[in-house]
């Protein structure tokens, strides 16, 4: 598949930036100045960490071409909310927002809302429920569902309006052992389809299994060490379906401003593979993995310092032997990721279906 | 940190001042769309738009609403009026990246939201915004509603305060719980019969030291939790003696909260009509309420008090004679509305419309336009209207609800502003960045100093 793609996309993890707002406008402004595809805002429970979603909607209005990608928690949060977030993420990025789904195995975030705490399989059946249930209420509005027909007085055509309709009891009933309190959604969105009409969902592999592979437009993928990094990418290609980006997941720290980067950083900690050196090694290895993985998110040991050695050093080079995919203007991030606009699964239905949606309800 | 400067004082003190707000509905059947310079309710640029206009007009605060579940009407989506909205925070966030000072308001249910992450999420935006977010806080009970979320509907009616004060309680704890700008935090615990709440915050507090807090119930019950928790109330009573009165009784209620006089500041929802003429503002009125309720709108308004189709009716005739179907009522058809009183409610707004010689539409919209809450007048009328408002200080400002999107508040902030200014009752610049300071509000108490055996519920 890599001969036919017009090569790879990186990805700049953002945490860094922090909560302050010209911090984070200075830091997303800077990633899409380097030529970054997309830039991602971590959300794991951690001591001066704001709202992901918040970081990623903040920086909307200011940049023009970057995909914005906040990760969201499925296990501890309301699926009705986050897809109502994220759709709105979509409408103030124009269309440029992503879901990096989550499920938290954290003790401290269950006991944060009074639930017991989920571990095991049931982390990834949560995060399967909550992609499904986002899904249909992204597809709960068609396209056209608001008409503003001044002579009949609607503003909106309810026969274009669906419920979605879920329920963990039946549309997990394969699985009798789902593991998460049960619940339902009964919808419409309370939001017209995103612009995307469907935004871009990425989920770790470590989900993959429960969240199943056609759910996913992407994978995140991690390794023990840089030099296993292609060869993991290559098992979880072989285990997705051809349309599924796979990403590799890269901390990075670089020599900088007359300090080695060894002397920079003693450890990670954060079991991803690390690369650590001069830019042009990392230009280098870049180029190799690009050859294996659809795009790379590199998450670097101190932002702004590293973000001025890969803008100035690495995204050029990397861009001068052909690595990288054009930036679009104005494109969407369905764009980037080479995925159509899907049409809303609720409109072919509808349009034949002789009972009026949702009656009955 | 900044610094707060009145003092608790139990004497009320008029501030002189009118602020305003500006609520932006969506889904709503006040906002116009029919006309031709009706613009779109969820393109980003349509909230830009009139974020960065009231924030030209120095309005302090920026409201929106939050959508749980789709209206219905007869067992379907309501398809007359404006549906369909974003997200209230992520909004606020996008916004407050195109914006300075303006405060930035977001309804938020304690119903069918968790208090810690919610807590977390209005620090965020906090933090995002140097110190200019707020929380508008409502309460629903229906299980129409829950049937979207986790929780379904698991709330008593009798329950609904005592659930939310707690939720605020808890929410408040969160913020106060770092002891200095740097931390460290204190874990907060919360256990009661709706939920159980175990955190360490993670968010320290912002420019503004917490959200500032809107409520907007006028029961009893919602006036005693205002009065115990809010900053701002923002409910119904712009006429000027019904301000007076509503501004007394809250005065006494904070009092007995053990709060300042002004500890409480009201800000009521309103809708302006302007133009150069009195004469000219009339006729827009008309303009407006022909379009707010057209001949569909009208009909359907009947429908969800009869329960039954009637489309067959004239709005321009009188009522229908025939009687609602009591026994279809049911909780989606809008509030305040009990199947048992449906055939003699029917039979008062006959005798009504009756009386007054009102066709259908004619009743409808007296019934639905924001009657009350209406200032229709020439700049320079109603500029003297709320200076004596101010004068007296019957409220602390209006929260105004443009009946157009995204042009609706050009004339208010190009002619009704500069009116105000030359009055003396309308600030000149921003005190600050803060909402906090914008509003000018006292000093809030650390809620673990005041409050820790309040939490019961």
């Amino acid at each position: 598949m890599s001969s036919t793609r017009q090569g790879g996309f990186l990805a700049l993890e953002l945490d860094g930036a922090g909560w302050d707002g010209a911090h984070l406008t200075r830091a997303v402004l800077a990633a899409e100045s380097a030529g970054f595809h997309a830039a991602t805002f971590t959300d794991a429970p951690a001591p001066g960490r704001a709202n992901a979603l918040q970081r990623a909607a903040f920086a909307g209005p200011a940049t023009r071409t970057i995909a914005l990608v906040p990760e969201v928690d499925t296990v501890y949060t309301e699926p009705f909310h986050i897809s109502t977030q994220l759709a709105s993420l979509d409408y103030v990025s124009g269309g440029r927002a992503g879901w990096i789904v989550t499920a938290a195995e954290s003790p401290e975030a269950a006991a944060a809302v009074g639930r017991p705490s989920v571990t095991g399989a049931a982390l990834g059946q949560e995060a399967a429920a909550s992609i499904e249930v986002s899904r249909r209420l992204w597809d709960s509005w068609e396209d056209d569902a608001v008409i503003r027909d001044v002579a009949t007085g609607r503003y909106i055509d309810v026969d274009k309006l669906h419920y979605v309709d879920f329920d963990t009891a039946v549309d997990f009933e394969t699985r009798a052992d789902f593991a998460g309190a049960g619940y339902s959604v009964q919808g419409p969105s309370i939001i017209p389809r995103p612009l995307q009409g469907q935004l871009p969902v990425l989920a770790p592999a470590c989900l993959l299994g429960e969240v199943p592979a056609d759910a996913v437009d992407a994978v995140l993928v991690s390794a023990p060490a840089a030099e296993l990094l292609a060869a993991e990418v290559r098992d979880v290609r072989s285990r997705v379906a051809a349309g599924v980006a796979v990403v590799a997941e890269l901390d990075v720290v670089l020599d900088s401003r007359g300090q080695a980067a060894a002397g920079r950083v003693a450890g990670f900690g954060s079991g991803r593979a690390n690369y650590a050196g001069s830019a042009a090694g990392l230009t280098d290895f870049l180029t190799e993995l690009l050859e294996e993985a659809d795009g790379v998110r590199l998450h670097p040991a101190s932002l702004f310092v590293d973000l001025e050695e890969l803008g100035r050093l690495v995204l050029p080079e990397l861009r001068r032997r052909g690595v990288l995919r054009p930036l679009v203007q104005d494109g969407t991030f369905r764009d980037l990721l080479g995925l159509s606009r899907p049409v809303s699964r609720y409109a072919t239905a509808a349009s034949n279906a002789a009972a009026p949606a949702g009656a009955g309800k | 940190m900044t610094q707060h400067n009145r003092a608790k004082s139990d004497v009320f003190v008029p501030s002189g001042q009118i602020q305003f707000g500006v609520f932006f509905q969506g889904v709503n059947s006040g906002t116009i769309w029919k006309a031709a310079e009706s613009g779109s309710q969820t393109d980003f640029e349509s909230f830009r738009r009139i974020a960065q206009t009231a924030e030209r007009g120095l309005f302090a605060a920026f409201f929106l609403g939050e959508g749980l579940r789709l209206r219905e009407h007869l067992g379907r989506p309501h398809a007359l009026d404006v549906v369909g909205r974003p997200d209230a925070q992520t909004m606020l966030a996008a916004l407050a990246s195109v914006t300075t000072n303006i405060g930035l308001v977001a309804t938020q249910n304690t119903t069918y939201n968790d208090p810690a992450d919610l807590a977390h999420r209005l620090a965020s935006l906090d933090l995002i915004s140097g110190g200019r977010a707020a929380w508008n806080i409502v309460t629903t009970d229906n299980a129409w509603t829950g049937a979207n979320f986790r929780r379904g509907g698991y709330l008593d009616h009798a329950d609904r305060y005592k659930h939310a004060e707690a939720f605020v309680e808890t929410a408040k704890r969160i913020w106060d719980s770092w002891e200095t700008p740097d931390g460290p935090a204190r874990r907060v615990v919360h256990q009661g019969q709706h939920y159980t709440v175990d955190v360490t915050p993670r968010l320290p507090r912002s420019a503004q030291y917490r959200p500032v807090l809107f409520q907007a119930g006028d029961s009893p019950e919602g006036r005693n939790f205002a009065a115990r928790q809010a900053d701002v109330i923002f409910s119904a009573h712009p006429k000027f003696d019904d301000a007076v009165e509503f501004r007394k009784d809250l005065v006494e209620r904070s009092l007995a909260a053990g709060r300042g006089a002004n500890a409480v500041q009201i800000m009521p929802a309103s809708e302006f009509i302007l133009a150069p003429t009195a004469a000219e503002a009339a006729e827009k009125k008309e303009w407006v309420r022909s379009l707010q309720i057209g001949p569909q709108q009208a009909i359907a308004y009947l429908e969800q008090f009869w329960g039954r189709e009637l489309s067959s009716y004239d709005p321009d005739g009188p009522l229908p004679e025939i009687d609602p179907v009591v026994e279809e009522t049911s909780e989606t058809r809008g509030s305040g509305f009990h199947g048992a009183k449906a055939r003699q409610l029917a039979d008062q707004w006959r005798a009504e419309a009756k009386d007054k010689g009102l066709s259908i539409r004619q009743f409808v919209t007296s019934r639905t336009a924001r009657v009350d809450s209406t200032f229709t007048g020439s700049y320079v009328e109603v500029a003297d209207q709320l200076a004596e408002f101010a004068r007296v200080g019957a409220v602390d400002g209006f929260n105004i609800s443009p009946w157009l999107i995204p042009s609706g508040l050009d004339d208010i902030v190009n002619h009704l502003v500069p009116e105000l200014q030359e009055r003396g009752v309308y600030p000149t610049e921003y005190r600050g960045n803060t909402l906090w300071e914008n509003l000018g509000l006292e000093t809030p108490v650390r809620s673990s100093d005041a409050a820790a055996e309040a939490v019961r519920a």
